[in-house]
């Protein structure tokens, strides 16, 4: 637009050079046209900034949490939980078998009958707040235990997992002796015993997510932690010893599948409540068939995140990178497919790889990294089958040019772009940082595409016109769509699936009804 | 130099730059806090400091501005802490016109610049006539940039052409001198707005956006820096051409100065991060960055009394 090039600008003189860590401040000519790139890998570097071990204890060994106490499991195993970021390994814990489940579920039985059901409300909601307060003082710790146990970045668990755990109890301790306020003109009454089996993404939240409903409606739990992740749910159970609740009131059984399934093939178990995959959903609900049991699942998810060509494309570039990169893509609700309108797809694309390399992977303890370990070895060889079969299905793979620690688990932030609605990597659940890019045309095209799956936990709008966002959200079969944000939770909120993604709620108004009975 | 009568809008922009992105201010002021969440020790923290200082336009533009107190100025910014070895000097010294050729006398050789403000600073309520003399004397004198205020009446009026020729005819008065286009992001009221001024501007021929005068509260601010510095990486992608970035008032922290580095290092990358294509506009800034300095490489905080105040 303009007749000759404006003449290129006399660089400063420095009187004394910078002494930079690697490189002295210079200016570069601006690139040329055609090679136009951003360079992220500034002179200007981020030092490490670990957290420190010291503010966390970690046991050597851990028993099972039964009726208050501290036992040694019947079964006499013990399995290691290692740091994902360096293989070490941290603790043993109990594995436990269908003996130590009986104990735990009788525990929880008669500390429902003789205790926790018959004390008035109020007084459930002092613990509860108690075990809040709790979370809160020690957040620190659980923070640091979250992070060497689960590979998450420290930013996440400070910031985000525990936080919000502490939340749940605030919020669901409030609601203890209000319930009549929950359910106008009718009664409700506790279900008794809840067996409650949570995964190893967010393992404090989701014991959180479990715990304080049940409790807040006048359940006992006994709750079965991942097995690659045990350790804070391990620390909750000492804070639930110190802040005195009734032994019984919530057992902390550690183990593998069979530890579950031996929860929930209890007899003395009146309620299960499940997050995983859907795999596993599914065997719980054929195990359960016949019996009077309830059940809540909440499953997998691939969720559409859809790009129309009003969106604030920036905003919306930032939130599909947190919709599929949190916490390594580890997310039922992650936003693993994006739908970019065609018009603006070429800009989104090039933001996004703008975006990837930006992120810092590497040791989830220091405060910079914003992309941890993979949780375990397993699920890191299921992510990179998955990046393979997406380069054989044709997709066009471009991945972040970090480099990765020698050892323990990483996986590069990754995206396919010339995705079809046909490729598996479009269509099944990676759990890890793998973004699949599709495009559309048609408003009326993208809902078709996005509601094609079998899942439908959560979704995503992005535009600027108000009125598209009730018109889209309406039309989306999902238990959760977020507009012009993503991954964004609080307690009041429910959370939960359509279809394959399982069904019940938890969160909010919706969250106590999963643990009465309402007469 | 081309001038202003050749230069015509860009067929996509004759529109009034109604196709400016949209801005989420939800969306870009998480964004900016993110980078605050940004850990910087040691090595990095020095550096950074360092680097932040030599970004420095140190700013004096008041009523009661002399000879004498820019003269002061001018030495600070060429000696901004003699007690420590390796310090570098600042960016500029940013004065108004009448100014100029003092702090252009005391700051020769040095090869820290002089920017004038012009076209009516702060307001920008003046003819276009006398914009442009003022931008002429100011060059005259020996300014090597010059900060020019766009008119935000007629850009609030949608009048975005009135404000594009402007900008325009500036930068052709501007003649060698590199022209920073101040936005006022304080008197804009939404980022969309800022935006559509970002667009504007570089297309008119900003060497440099800049987001405020000083002189309206509020100032710079991160996430109105974050949505300038994406419009400039956008139009860097559709032009190939780098434009520079100024955040101006409310900076007087080294902390939240290191904030900024972050930003346009996640931003914009290495090639923006020295005083070329990245300045804060800022007074009391150099004070508490070379405290910091001195922190570091002393292990002790000194008293606001060994700092010189310029």
């Amino acid at each position: 637009m303009f007749d000759q090039p404006l003449k290129p600008f006399e660089p400063i003189k420095l009187i004394e050079p910078i002494k930079m860590a690697k490189a002295t401040v210079k200016k570069k000519p601006a690139a040329k046209s055609n090679t136009i790139k951003l360079k992220f890998d500034t002179s200007w570097t981020y030092a490490p900034a670990p957290e420190s071990k010291s503010a966390a204890t970690i046991n050597k060994q851990y028993d099972l949490f039964i009726n208050g106490v501290w036992q040694k499991p019947i079964s006499k195993k013990y399995f290691d939980t290692i740091n994902p970021a360096n293989e070490e390994k941290l603790s043993e814990v109990a594995d436990a078998n269908a003996a130590d489940a009986d104990k735990a579920v009788k525990a929880a039985r008669s500390a429902y009958d003789k205790v926790w059901k018959k004390m008035p409300a109020k007084e459930r909601a002092k613990y509860i707040f108690r075990i809040a307060r709790m979370v809160q003082e020690k957040a620190r710790e659980l923070a640091i235990i979250e992070t060497l146990d689960g590979g998450k970045p420290i930013r996440e668990s400070r910031d985000f997992d525990v936080p919000t755990a502490a939340n749940h109890f605030f919020y669901y301790a409030g609601w203890a002796d209000k319930l009549e306020y929950a359910f106008p003109n009718r009664r409700t009454e506790p279900l008794g015993v809840a067996g409650q089996i949570i995964p190893w993404n967010f393992p404090l939240l989701m014991a959180a997510w479990k715990i304080a409903p049940a409790l807040a409606t006048g359940n006992t739990v006994v709750l079965k932690p991942a097995e690659t992740t045990p350790l804070t749910a391990l620390k909750l159970a000492e804070i639930i010893q110190e802040a005195d609740l009734p032994p019984g009131v919530v057992n902390i059984l550690t183990g593998a599948g069979s530890t579950g399934a031996a929860i929930v093939n209890h007899p003395g178990v009146n309620k299960i409540a499940f997050t995983g995959s859907t795999e596993v959903g599914k065997i719980i609900q054929r195990a359960i068939a016949g019996t009077n049991k309830k059940v809540t699942l909440e499953l997998g998810g691939k969720a559409a995140n859809i790009i129309f060509e009003d969106a604030p494309v920036d905003q919306a570039v930032e939130g599909v990178i947190n919709g599929i990169f949190f916490n390594q893509g580890h997310v039922c609700c992650a936003g693993s497919r994006l739908y970019v309108q065609e018009s603006v797809a070429k800009e989104v694309i090039r933001k996004l790889k703008d975006r990837l390399e930006s992120l810092i992977v590497g040791d989830p303890l220091d405060k910079n990294t914003d992309i941890g370990a993979i949780n375990s070895k397993a699920q890191l060889e299921t992510i990179k089958k998955y990046i393979s079969i997406g380069k054989k299905e044709g997709a066009e793979m471009y991945e972040s040019s970090c480099l990765l620690p020698g050892k323990g688990f990483f996986c590069r932030p990754t995206l396919f772009t010339n995705v079809a609605q046909s490729n598996r990597i479009a269509q099944e659940e990676i759990f890890g940082p793998v973004l699949s890019v599709l495009t559309f045309r048609t408003d009326d095209e993208v809902i078709e595409k996005a509601n094609n799956s079998p899942y439908g936990l959560s979704a995503g709008v992005w535009t600027d016109k108000g009125s598209k966002i009730f018109n889209m959200t309406k039309r989306m079969r999902a238990g959760v769509v977020w507009a012009n944000t993503f991954n964004k939770f609080d307690p009041a909120s429910p959370f939960g699936g359509y279809k394959e993604s399982g069904f019940g709620r938890e969160g909010g108004l919706h969250g106590l009804s999963a643990y009465v009975n309402i007469v | 130099m081309a001038v202003a009568k050749s230069i015509k809008p860009a067929p996509d922009l004759q529109t009034g730059f109604s196709l400016s992105p949209h801005i989420d201010q939800v969306g870009v002021e998480e964004r900016a806090s993110r980078f605050t969440k940004r850990s910087i020790k040691n090595e990095t923290k020095m550096n950074g400091l360092k680097l932040v200082l030599n970004m420095i336009d140190l700013t004096t533009l008041e009523g009661k501005d002399t000879d004498g107190k820019v003269k002061q100025l001018c030495y600070k910014a060429m000696h901004p802490h003699d007690a420590v070895p390796g310090i570098p000097t600042v960016a500029a010294v940013c004065v108004y016109p009448t100014m100029v050729k003092v702090a252009k006398k005391a700051l020769e050789g040095s090869g820290i610049k002089v920017a004038s403000v012009a076209t009516a600073f702060p307001s920008g309520q003046a003819t276009r006539e006398i914009k442009i003399r003022d931008t002429r004397y100011a060059v005259a004198q020996g300014a090597d940039e010059v900060d020019m205020v766009i008119s935000r009446g007629k850009f609030h009026a949608g009048e975005y052409n009135f404000v594009f020729d402007e900008i325009a005819a500036i930068k052709e008065a501007c003649g060698e001198a590199r022209l920073k286009v101040i936005l006022e992001t304080g008197e804009l009221g939404t980022y969309d707005k800022v935006r559509r001024a970002s667009d504007i501007a570089m297309h008119a021929g900003a060497d440099f956006i800049k987001t405020s005068t000083g002189k309206i509260q509020p100032a710079a601010t991160m996430p109105v820096t974050l949505v300038m510095l994406e419009a400039i990486r956008d139009f860097y992608y559709k032009t190939g051409k780098m434009i520079g970035m100024k955040p101006a008032g409310g900076i007087s922290k080294s902390k939240l100065a290191l904030h900024y580095l972050v930003m346009v290092k996640e931003v914009l990358g290495e090639d923006w991060l020295n005083n070329e294509w990245f300045r804060f506009g800022a007074s009391s800034l150099a004070n508490d960055v070379l405290m910091q300095i001195v922190k570091g490489e002393t292990g002790l905080y000194q008293s606001a009394n060994y700092f010189s105040v310029d």
